[in-house]
């Protein structure tokens, strides 16, 4: 295999398109109607809960689940009707599913081998794609032998060594722990960024989907309720569910628009108003009711003689220190109960539990969705 | 107080177990011609009679034979057998695992009568082919389960892997299933082979004097003679199966095999 970045040649721009696909088990709906193409190259992220469908889309691109309704096509080339072992993907399981009656070598080697590839060539291949999962040398090995995270990556060595038409990873770090996740994260990035294959990542955990993708696909219940890179994602979730799912956010009461010129604020009930910030993002029109997400980084303790707007009277709640910073938790008249984000420990004991803090909500970067009726 | 009642009662068990074996091989060294105990003495001239004696070498070979190929063809039938039953559903499997199973609940000696009345009707009463067909259908029921359950044991995330590497399902199942099954064919088999080597009452019915086993052999010598050549032959045939057994339980784990654990 080679070190540089791999684009298979030209079946076009999308290496796989999945048109209004949907999968039941009976009256049980997986996949409701999923279109969507893949492009070449990219690393792309189904992202969503449990149930949520991500999983099934994922079989159906590998071919064990047949779709209900709909195409899979992979290369230019319906596959709908494929069995999966003339599809040409490489998958990652989230149990590894390592062959334990097999060495390592012998493993990484087993895609090669049912491809009847010349046996020299095979050598060099496997030693290579295990190089680039920094296992070289570890051919001999047994299975049993190796670490969790060694196994994670004979897996993906396994499935990367044949240069599949697409790499399907389905949730294969959640079995890590926390510091060999995040290394693996990099890894895989850096393998991505090397050989280009075209990759889709499934992972429940949205810190992990940011952090990795080029392309983000939020699903809900079997639809995609999102598609976009990471941080358009972030600063833009289009409804209230791809806004509370990514990153932590504050849903603040319903609010009327309140427009005057250039200038807008939110009038909230018990005549709470705060004022729209300097964004120039075209708002709803006047007297229009939204919903306002804000996320924890955009409120911030108030300075004494800083800007007078948007500052607000609240008692601390309790705090939760995570190192670098610490989300402490206030109660404000009329808007609830919001998280906020404070760099270091500090405040813990400057502003501890059941004092009084004024804070000041920034809502330059705020998320505004029309209410859905009915919304609070 | 408790505890010294328990292993009390324990040992007692253990005792009642392997007095019979004890018995056989202690009389088998026995010097004098009636079979006696406590024995008399040492003596081994009985295992040189036993070895020289002309019908037990016969039955011994003859039991290899029919060892050999009960367990080999029940071994095959019984992985088929299982893969179908634990992969598959149609119409009709409960039947069959029913039939798998039914050897267990009847008696040998019917099993034994009935395929003798088979080779009546056939004509064939006088081969070997008549009593590796009995102990195959005795022995089947050990080698399906055996298997079964090292099947319900296979990770299918494996298969699917190695489908999804580009192996189509013939190559899945030789070079993932099958490789996978082994613990629970050999030892199935091995089981198999133990049971047939020592089987007696259905042996009784379906073999002739030239294809009678070693435990048939064994049967007619004492009805004529009681010396203690066949202690010495019991001797031989407690100490092979409880080796044999050993060697199973030391590469497979005996657990594992008789189906008592799963991997």
């Amino acid at each position: 295999m080679n070190a540089q970045p791999t684009v298979k040649s030209g079946h076009g721009e999308f290496a796989v398109e999945i048109d209004k696909a949907a999968k039941n088990y009976g009256a049980v709906v997986a996949v409701k109607q999923v279109s969507l193409p893949i492009r070449r190259g990219e690393f792309l992220t189904l992202l969503g809960p449990s149930g949520c469908g991500k999983t099934t889309l994922l079989n159906m691109i590998a071919g064990f689940e047949a779709p209900t309704a709909g195409t899979i096509s992979i290369d230019g080339r319906d596959v709908t009707n494929v069995p999966p072992h003339l599809r040409d993907t490489g998958m990652v399981f989230q149990n590894y599913a390592l062959f334990p009656h097999m060495s390592v070598f012998d493993n990484v080697a087993f895609g090669l081998r049912m491809r009847k590839v010349d046996k020299r060539k095979i050598a060099h291949d496997v030693e290579a794609a295990l190089d680039m999962v920094k296992l070289s040398g570890m051919g001999g090995r047994r299975v049993r032998q190796l670490s969790g995270g060694q196994q994670q990556r004979v897996a993906l060595a396994r499935a990367i060594v044949f240069e599949p038409s697409v790499l399907l990873l389905d949730e294969p770090l959640s079995a890590l722990d926390k510091n060999l996740r995040t290394q693996m994260q990099f890894e895989l990035k850096e393998l991505h960024q090397k050989i280009g294959l075209t990759t889709v990542f499934v992972t429940h955990d949205q810190g992990e989907a940011l952090s990795m993708s080029d392309r983000i696909v939020v699903m809900s219940k079997g639809e995609i309720q999102q598609i976009s890179p990471p941080l358009e994602l972030y600063s833009r979730p289009v409804n209230s569910f791809v806004a509370s799912f990514i990153g932590e956010i504050n849903q603040l009461p319903v609010a009327r628009v309140k427009r005057s010129g250039n200038s807008a604020s939110f009038a909230f009930k018990d005549g709470l108003v705060l004022d729209a910030g300097a964004d120039g993002r075209a708002l709803p029109d006047d007297d229009t009711e939204v919903s306002i997400f804000v996320r924890p980084e955009s409120i911030a303790i108030a300075e004494p003689n800083g800007p007078v707007g948007n500052v607000i009277e609240a008692k601390v709640v309790s705090h939760i220190y995570q190192g670098t910073h610490t989300v402490t938790r206030i109660e404000t008249p009329g808007f609830g109960r919001l998280d906020m984000r404070v760099g270091g420990g500090q405040i813990i004991d400057s502003k501890p539990a059941g004092s009084a803090i004024n804070v000041r909500v920034s809502l330059d970067n705020a998320v505004i969705l029309k209410a859905a009726p009915g919304a609070k | 107080m408790g505890k010294f009642l328990f292993w009390t009662l324990i040992t007692v068990i253990l005792i009642f177990l392997t007095l019979p074996a004890v018995v056989v091989i202690m009389s088998s060294v026995n010097p004098t011609e009636t079979l006696a105990f406590p024995p008399k003495g040492f003596s081994l001239h009985w295992y040189a009679r036993a070895f020289s004696y002309d019908d037990f070498r016969t039955s011994f070979y003859n039991g290899l034979i029919v060892t050999f190929f009960a367990s080999t063809i029940a071994s095959i039938i019984g992985v088929a057998a299982a893969y179908v039953t634990h992969r598959y559903s149609f119409r009709g499997r409960r039947l069959l695992e029913f039939l798998l199973a039914a050897p267990l609940i009847i008696p040998r000696f019917t099993t034994g009568f009935g395929f003798l009345l088979v080779g009546a009707g056939l004509g064939v009463n006088n081969g070997y082919a008549i009593v590796i067909v009995t102990h195959i259908v005795l022995v089947l029921p050990f080698v399906t389960r055996s298997v079964y359950v090292s099947l319900v044991n296979v990770d299918r995330s494996l298969e699917r892997s190695a489908a999804n590497l580009g192996a189509s399902p013939v190559n899945v199942l030789l070079r993932i299933t099958l490789p996978l099954l082994t613990p629970g064919i050999v030892g199935g088999w091995i089981i198999a082979a133990i049971l047939s080597f020592t089987e007696f009452t259905a042996s009784l019915y379906v073999t002739s004097y030239a294809t009678q086993t070693l435990p048939v052999a064994m049967y007619t010598y004492v009805r004529e003679y009681t010396d203690p050549t066949i202690a010495a032959i019991s001797a031989l045939l407690i100490i092979s199966t409880t080796v044999g057994m050993f060697i199973v339980d030391k590469t497979l784990g005996l657990k594992r095999v008789l189906a008592i654990e799963s991997h």
